[in-house]
């Protein structure tokens, strides 16, 4: 082995050159816990919180998608554009669901109008019946 | 030529893997950042392809709670949270296939690859009978809707009544089947993938010096795993 070689392999640390092997507990404790949130998702979803249900359900997935993203995924060791280039495409994500629901609320009222007035509208539908 | 090119890239070519290494890149390691970044930009497209069809979703829970409320006691919790966890152990098994494969063990990466497949197919099976259960029941997408008089009464530990159902409970089984359809078909393409590098992983073709493709085919099989991860809560843990 040549020297350049050499000093590259020492400079990323071991006999792997550029591999970094997740350490085998890290993968089975990310495990276990994406397990146990699981339960707890679950559990949560037997009790009532009103409002806060969905956000708690979505603070759990988050939780664990952020383990998978990661640990998984080797975001915690990678070059930070990767990483970059993930959160800024769920930064896009957000900006179009986000101006998507503004826009819709911001005609509702005028289409529960439009229903109101014209109370026969729909019923041939699949799931017709009363306006609720 | 090759000969040629060893010379101007000298030291780091002197290595038995690196007839994996195309021309065009410095080193083994240079050409898998390469694939990797690749990777993520193409996740980042499968992120927005998804995002399309949660709109939807967001969109039409927004305007239509009662339909979620109402519907999602069709779906069975214990199957959706059995799969949950059938596709956070086949994304163990693949992160440790990657680990396998980067540490050049042949016959560890080939078993983890083997039970990433089986919860992979596990999680397809347990999929194609709530499939059934929704096509027994009538509970399908868009005009196909037409329940059954057995889909009501006592379904999943729950009662649903007949008359309390809100106008337009197709619409929750119509993105139901979108999401998950997609979600399932991503599940597939994953499948073929990792037949693939069990193909390649038994001619022994990875090792420390070349795991790109264990490495991204992980990726894409950690994504599938994430976009479930929300779909769960979503679709089966309403409240």
């Amino acid at each position: 082995m040549s020297g350049q070689a050499k000093v590259q392999e020492q400079g990323h640390g071991g006999d792997h050159g550029f591999a970094h092997p997740v350490p085998l507990k890290i993968l089975v404790g990310v495990a276990a816990a994406l397990i146990l949130l699981t339960i707890l998702t679950v559990v949560a979803s037997d009790f009532d919180f009103g409002a806060f249900d969905i956000w708690i359900a979505m603070g759990i997935a988050l939780v664990k998608g952020s383990l998978v993203a990661l640990f998984f995924m080797h975001l915690f060791w990678d070059k930070r554009f990767n990483g970059f280039v993930f959160i800024a495409s769920l930064f896009f994500v957000a900006i179009f669901i986000g101006f998507v629901l503004l826009d819709t609320h911001t005609y509702e009222s005028s289409v529960k109008q439009w229903v109101q007035d014209h109370p026969q509208s729909g019923h041939a539908l699949p799931g017709g019946g009363e306006h609720k | 030529m090759s000969q040629a090119i060893d010379t101007i890239h000298g030291a780091v070519d002197h290595h038995p893997h690196d007839s994996q290494v195309a021309h065009h890149f410095e080193n083994a390691e240079q050409q898998f950042e390469s694939a990797k970044l690749g990777m993520w930009v193409f996740l980042v497209t499968e992120i927005l392809f998804f995002s399309g069809l949660f709109c939807v979703y967001a969109v039409y829970r927004s305007l239509h709670p009662e339909v979620f409320l109402y519907a999602h006691q069709w779906l069975d919790k214990g199957l959706g949270a059995i799969n949950t966890i059938v596709l956070i152990v086949s994304s163990f098994t693949m992160a440790w296939a990657v680990r396998n494969a980067q540490l050049g063990q042949k016959k560890a990466l080939m078993i983890n690859l083997t039970l990433t497949l089986l919860c992979a197919a596990t999680f397809m099976g347990i999929k194609a009978e709530e499939y059934s259960q929704k096509y027994e029941h009538g509970t399908t997408w868009g005009a196909s809707f037409q329940p059954h008089p057995d889909a009501f009464g006592e379904v999943h530990g729950g009662e649903i009544k007949k008359e309390d159902m809100p106008r337009n409970t197709q619409i929750f089984f119509s993105i139901y089947f979108a999401l998950t359809g997609l979600h399932g078909f991503h599940v597939l393409v994953g499948m073929g993938l990792i037949l693939w590098l069990l193909i390649r992983a038994a001619k022994g073709q990875f090792g420390p010096q070349y795991f790109t493709p264990v490495d991204i085919v992980g990726l894409y099989w950690h994504l599938v795993d994430l976009i479930w991860i929300f779909l769960f809560p979503l679709l089966y843990l309403i409240h």
